[in-house]
Order: C-alpha cells, then structure tokens, then sequence
C-alpha cells in the first residue's frame, strides 16, 4: 500500500514521513497542497504543526487548498484519511469530520504527555489497540478544545465515532486529565464509515525508542493490518 | 466598488475564554463597572461589484464558505458602496 503526506507550509510533514518511510518502512510520497490528482495513494495524512501560520483559524486556509477537494473525493471512495494535531484541524474546516476546534479553555498552549483511552479499537487507525486500553501519547496545541452540539455529540457517542478520550493513568476520564476542555475529554473522533480519523495528540511523536515512548507505532502498524499487510522483518514494535 | 466590514462574534452559550481573561484584567486594573468582554474578529473586504444584492450574496457565500466557522460563530456585516 501507498502512503501520501501532504506538506503544507508550515506544517510539521517530516516527521510523519520519516515513521512511515523509516520506521514502518512502506512507500511514502510528498503531495503538495496544490495537487490536483491522487492516484495510487492507500493512505493520506494531514500531518500536525501550523498550515499558513494558522491564520483566520487553524486549519481553515490549508482547507482552501485544491489538494484538500481531491482528499475529500478520496475519502469518499473509502481512502483512509489520517488528521494529525493540525491535520484534524484541517479535516473539521472542510466537513469531513463534524465539530470545530476552540481554543484552549486555559489559554495555554499544551505541550506534554497525556494518557488516552481507546474507545475504538475496530477502525483501520487503532486494531493494533486493545478496547480501553489507556496509552501515553504528547500533545502540542492551543486551540484543542473540542466542541460539537449536544445533538452532533449524541450522534458521535452512538455511532462510535469517539475514538480517543483524555484520561488519568487508571483510565478514569475526568475533568482533571482533559487538557483543553474539549467536550467529553475527546481527543480524537472519525467518520461513520471509520476511514477518516483526526485526533489532536501525536502518534509519529512516540513511535521511536529514542524518544522514550513506542506507543504511537501501532496506530501506524494497524494501518498495514488493516490493508492486510503483516508486519515486515525489522519493523520494530513494542510488543 | 463596495466596502463591507464584517464582525464575527462567538455563538451566544460558546465559552470566551479569552473575553473572560480580558474582563479579570480589567477587573483588576479597577474597571469594576464592565459586565462582560466578548472577543470576535473584524474584516474589511472590497468589492468590485456595481449592484448591491450581487455584493451582498458574495458577500455571505465569502463568510459562511470560509471567514466564519459557522459551528462556533455568527457573523453579520455593513455594506457601503465607495468610490474606489
């Protein structure tokens, strides 16, 4: 399978390339945002950092963008979409996932370790999780905050679309671990289908023995299961 | 040619944090008297148009398709028609 990642300008696309190029070791293409054309691409990622400086809001003008229409046509025919950070920004201004960012309830900018708990481990993002278990994953961002009406929220709940959810290290989801206010602790959501997936934490970001957290490989390693690929010999896992 | 400001304003029952962190701080300077802050953005377009209602529809489609996050804001503008 194929994986493409779309380099907007300022955001951070190169280390999303280097887990799958590197480290899950799979064919990865840049794809610019002014691509017209998405042929023989499995799998797309909207990686995270700060598309055109996060003017207007975050994620609105890479929204704009000619790549994105393609995205969206993608996604349709059952492409897998992967949102990172500014990535799941990028897939709420075009409508591909229902819901909007706020800022931070704190105003800070957060930037540290959060455990997640898996509310899905059925999509083609996280079968390589177990159903709750709880993982530690960094999160870096100021406008989080998660926010859909109660009727948009109820919809989300009962279709299973509530992916991750902010936790404690026990995998209580209280008001204490949520770390932008975002509406019942969601840190990550994904269509009905479950082929389009956006979550604020970072996954390329603990996928390294180096950097002292192995975690977020899987999300990538589920990608492969899911197409039906097994893992290759020296793709490192943490299992 | 017209010249339309447009305000864009949070939904009434969205949180304002930064309105609320505004409002604290006025607070603590002594400004007793101010009830609430909101926070909102403000736009100034120009339009190469001669007919008002065709400014005015472009003018909506340019602030629902893309200036106004229509889950979380509301929006509203003034039009006036200007000479360049």
């Amino acid at each position: 399978m194929k994986f493409g990642v779309v380099f907007f300008p300022g955001a951070n696309a190169a280390d999303c390339f280097y887990v799958i190029d590197q480290l899950i070791g799979h064919p990865v293409s840049p794809i610019q945002p002014e691509e017209r054309e998405l042929d023989g691409f499995d799998c797309i990622v909207l990686p995270g950092g700060f598309s055109y400086g996060d003017y207007l809001r975050a994620g609105a003008l890479a929204a704009a963008t000619p790549v994105i229409e393609q995205i969206a046509d993608f996604a349709e025919q059952g492409g897998l979409v992967l949102g990172i950070g500014n990535g799941f920004q990028i897939l709420l201004n075009t409508g591909l996932l229902p819901g909007a960012m706020r800022k931070n309830e704190s105003l800070r900018f957060r930037c540290h370790d959060v455990f997640l708990r898996v509310e899905n481990s059925r999509t083609p993002f996280t079968n390589r999780y177990h159903q709750g278990e709880v993982i530690k994953y960094p999160i870096a961002h100021g406008e989080g905050n998660y926010y859909i009406d109660s009727e948009g929220l109820a919809q989300l709940e009962q279709n299973g679309q509530v992916v991750f959810r902010y936790c404690n290290e026990q995998g209580e989801v209280i008001p204490a671990a949520n770390p932008d206010g975002s509406v019942r602790n969601i840190a990550g959501i994904c269509n009905v289908k479950g082929n389009v997936l956006g979550l604020m934490p970072h996954p390329e970001r603990c996928s390294e023995e180096i950097l002292g957290n192995t975690q977020g490989l899987r999300l990538f390693l589920s990608v492969l299961d899911w197409w039906g690929i097994h893992t290759q010999e020296g793709v490192m896992t943490d299992e | 040619m017209f010249e339309a400001a447009v305000y864009v304003t949070l939904k009434k029952g969205i949180l304002d944090p930064e309105g609320k962190a505004i409002k604290n701080s006025l607070k603590s300077q002594g400004y007793d008297q101010v009830e609430e802050v909101t926070t909102g953005k403000y736009f100034l377009l120009k339009i190469k148009e001669r007919d008002r209602t065709a400014a005015e529809e472009e003018l909506r489609q340019i602030c629902e398709k893309f200036l106004v996050n229509m889950v979380l804001e509301d929006y509203s503008f003034e039009l006036r028609e200007v000479d360049r």
